[in-house]
């Protein structure tokens, strides 16, 4: 069935199944190769997009489920020339290792700063708890969360 | 040829490929292009070597290009492993860029019509002290580094380095942070298309039946390849793959067979053994109380964030492959028999995936993905495997039981020291072993014979590596009990039996320090001439304020746990806190490190601090669970990893050492963390425990008992 999903503001026309996990739609079709699989079963994290202000992860969702909202990938909030300040912060700190949870992580670190501008680390650690990290770079991420909290507090 | 010029040793990765034009090109455009044989796996090592090559040509970071790995490029550096690229790849880097450096000061020197001694370089461009200059990219051609390497062009002394040593960023990051497409798995050419592979339910399992037909007519399916009991589907969109795969999933009945033993480590206590004795002294007669402990260690999973992938294309009877393996060369040449080619028409590319901290199934999919590609000529087709089959179906590390005995003297100096280990190697990547190490091709039509798994041998060693202590007793004797044949894959995992041993070397340690009454500190620094371990030691203990003695309050204890990696490679001392909250936290760990020359400081800390967290998660949580037809793991719930709220505060204190060659960082954490854990849990509960990981119902249990 044909279907339309908004991803950073575009509209896509998508012929898929209903039940199509978003996450396949999202880097097939609309490109967005910076939301990641990890599981497919909504426990490591990497997929997370914001729909509608909300981290979500996309793997676990039907694509049938969000026509008509907007969806927010990695992809459109910073690029290598023009980085969000969550970026900049990851490469500041150096937050990274193999940095295939990264994009995920700061995806749901966005989700929590577009409401709380100034988290604790508990409640950082609470908007982190459905985000995995195998090579243990946890300490810098929430360095470098911490760093772009502050960096937009400015704004 | 066996004449003189070729045998000399050359330095590092040199020795093998000797052409200085397979490293470098010092091109006219102003740019320098480097080729590692060594890849990224998000340990930095990329950086680290443009680094090494920057500072030996004396140019700009920037103007140093990388290109990765590529079978008919790239020279043949092996496999990416072992915490052994500096060594290998950073050491013939910094060899061949010395003498591409001095090739072209005397073409210099040649055109301005001076002495060697009256030229400086700075950013590529040569100066004469009498005047006049030329660059780099005015004199080179490509005829300049079609030379053997002589080896002999000295590098710069380290009081002269400017950009090695210094924690220079890492090139890949703002690609990867900004979501661009940066890993196999976001390759997408055009016309490119999904495959999955429908697995048997076990190792074992005998095909019955399978309806194939069934699965062809539906939507998207481009393909569905089936070569004995490898199956897989290859369709348009990857959604169409999964589920034409679940389907073929559900036509296939197998008959499953109950090949695997109990589910606890001391089921290799019952196993034939090929035991040797590798290390024996005998100084003089051992005296004092005896003490003896058994340790174990369950399977562990690489657990890898991202799930397997390669892309592979068939065309006119050649394959191309994209794939994160660690060793592209090893790869090639044993997909070459499951693919019945010669590996000359195999290429293969490298391009990176997520950390993988050993032989995960990066190998395997790529052999798969080439199998698949068959069914669709002339089309990339790119494999990933589900989380559930990553889980159930990668090598892991081998299980391992390690007993100790000692004697121990009354004024508290071990007298003799005696250690058995009881393991399966720990390597079967490619081309370590007779047969194949490729998973579908033990399950082709035409089978390979499964290789047996192999352990590499000492110095670094496999299932023994770490298990010769570098305390000096008088009397040891150390005996390596391998066992062949594994029943899960068994292959390289961060450490290999570094992190078993050491943690029963260092948790016995603790244990007769505390039968000699003597803080574990000074009992670990009274048998340890090494002075640099002993620094290692005592600026960990400075750094956690250690106070000797000392019994930590209530649920509390403080830990240490030291060792020299490889007993050849980087030192490290841990302690860690450890806090009993119903179950067992660890909320900070120290670390102090002696890597020798650090090519770039925030990139070994980066690594240490990585390793670390891992390594606490091993203990307290990791466990491969199987029952007897198969392994039990499908989803993250069925190996839980430590999550944001529960990991340590990590603080590291490096000790660079600039004048000593550089060694690895990457690997060396794993068993003084697990020690140190384990010794801070027995300090804060009085209950020791032996088996790993720490799970509440283990120490429940060992509670109860006590």
């Amino acid at each position: 069935m044909a279907i339309s999903i908004t991803v950073n503001g575009r509209l896509h026309e998508v012929v898929a199944d209903a039940e199509t996990p978003l996450l396949y739609v999202l880097r097939n079709d609309a490109g967005c190769k910076g939301v990641r699989y990890g599981c497919g079963l909504g426990q490591c994290g990497t997929c997370t997009v914001i729909i509608d202000g909300k981290p979500v992860q996309s793997c676990d969702v039907p694509v049938s489920a969000v026509a008509g909202k907007a969806i927010t990938t990695i992809e459109g909030i910073g690029s290598v020339d023009q980085p969000h300040p969550l970026q900049r912060a990851f490469v500041e700190e150096q937050a990274a290792q193999c940095g295939y949870c990264a994009t995920g992580i700061i995806m749901s670190a966005k989700a929590l700063l577009d409401v709380n501008q100034s988290p604790s680390d508990d409640e950082l650690k609470q908007a982190l708890s459905k985000n995995l990290c195998r090579c243990g770079t946890h300490q810098r991420i929430m360095r470098a969360i911490k760093r772009a909290a502050a960096e937009m507090r400015k704004f | 040829m066996a004449d003189a010029t070729a045998q000399r040793k050359l330095p590092g990765s040199l020795q093998t490929n000797r052409n200085l034009s397979q490293w470098l090109d010092i091109n006219a455009d102003g740019t320098v292009t480097m080729r590692p044989g060594k890849i990224e796996i998000g340990q930095g090592i990329l950086t680290a070597l443009r680094q090494i090559v920057a500072e030996e040509l004396d140019v700009n970071l920037e103007r140093v290009k990388i290109v990765t790995a590529v079978t008919a490029l790239s020279p043949n550096e092996g496999v990416t492993s072992g915490s052994r690229s500096i060594e290998e790849s950073g050491v013939a880097f910094r060899y061949a860029a010395a003498e591409a450096r001095e090739l072209l000061l005397a073409r210099a020197g040649a055109k301005l019509g001076v002495s060697l001694e009256q030229l400086s370089v700075t950013d590529g461009v040569i100066t004469s002290r009498s005047g006049g200059s030329v660059s780099y990219w005015e004199i080179t051609d490509s005829e300049l580094l079609q030379r053997e390497a002589t080896g002999e062009a000295a590098p710069k002394p380290y009081k002269m380095h400017k950009i090695v040593g210094t924690a220079s960023p890492r090139v890949d990051i703002p690609r990867k942070v900004s979501g661009a497409p940066v890993y196999v798995h976001d390759m997408a050419p055009p016309g490119m298309l999904h495959a999955r592979v429908s697995r048997p339910p076990s190792y074992s399992a005998e095909l019955v039946s399978v309806d194939v037909d069934d699965v062809r007519g539906m939507p998207g399916v481009v393909a569905v390849v089936r070569d004995g009991r490898f199956m897989g589907v290859v369709a348009e969109r990857e959604e169409q793959a999964i589920r034409a795969q679940r389907r073929l999933a559900r036509n296939a009945q197998w008959r499953e067979v109950p090949t695997l033993p109990e589910c606890d480590p001391r089921y290799l206590l019952k196993c034939q053994a090929k035991s040797e004795v590798i290390s024996e002294k005998n100084r003089d007669t051992p005296n004092g109380r005896e003490l003896a402990g058994e340790y174990t260690r369950q399977f562990l999973a690489h657990a890898s964030l991202a799930p397997s992938c390669a892309m592979a294309m068939f065309e006119n009877g050649k394959y191309t492959v994209w794939t994160h393996s660690q060793g592209i060369y090893p790869l090639r040449a044993e997909m070459a028999p499951a693919l019945g080619v010669p590996p000359e028409d195999i290429v293969i590319h490298h391009v990176e995936g997520a950390g993988c901290y050993g032989h995960n199934a990066a190998d395997d999919v790529a052999l798969e993905a080439a199998l698949l590609a068959r069914g669709a000529p002339g089309r990339p087709v790119r494999l990933q495997w589900m989380r559930e089959e990553e889980f159930a179906w990668e090598p892991y590390s081998s299980a391992m039981v390690v007993k100790t005995r000692a004697m121990l003297s009354d004024d508290g100096h071990v007298t003799s020291w005696q250690m058995d280990v009881f393991s399966h190697g720990h390597s079967s990547r490619p081309g370590r072993g007779q047969g194949s190490n490729l998973l579908a091709a033990w399950y082709l039509e035409k089978p390979l014979q499964r290789a047996q798994t192999a352990n590499p041998p000492l110095p670094g060693g496999g299932s023994h590596r770490n298990a010769i202590p570098i305390y000096e007793f008088p009397n040891q004797r150390i005996t390596n009990h391998l066992i062949p044949d594994p029943p899960l894959r068994a292959s390289a995992l961060r450490g290999l039996g570094s992190q078993c041993n050491v943690f029963a070397i260092e948790s016995f340690m603790d244990e007769l320090a505390l039968a000699a009454g003597v803080d574990p500190i000074e009992f670990r620094l009274r048998h340890l001439a090494d002075p640099r371990g002993r620094a290692v030691i005592e600026k960990v203990a400075a750094i956690a304020k250690w106070k000797p003695n000392s019994k930590r309050s209530g649920d509390q204890g403080r830990g240490i746990g030291f060792a020299r990696y490889k007993n050849g490679a980087g030192y490290m001392a841990m302690i860690a806190d450890v806090e009993l909250a119903g179950t067992v936290r660890v909320p900070r760990v120290w670390c102090a490190v002696d890597v020798g020359q650090a090519i770039n400081t925030d990139g070994v800390i980066n690594q240490i601090e990585g390793g670390i967290i891992q390594a606490v998660s091993f203990v307290l949580r990791e466990e491969v669970k199987y029952d007897r037809e198969r392994v039990t793991l499908r989803s993250w719930d069925d190996y839980p990893i430590l999550s944001f709220a529960e990991v340590p505060e990590v603080l590291v204190s490096l000790i660079n050492r600039p004048e000593l060659p550089p060694v690895g960082a990457g690997e060396g954490t794993q068993g003084p963390v697990s020690a140190a854990v384990g010794n801070a849990l027995f300090d804060a509960s009085g209950v020791r425990l032996r088996d790993m990981p720490f799970t509440r119902e283990r120490l429940v249990a060992a509670m109860t008992r006590e």
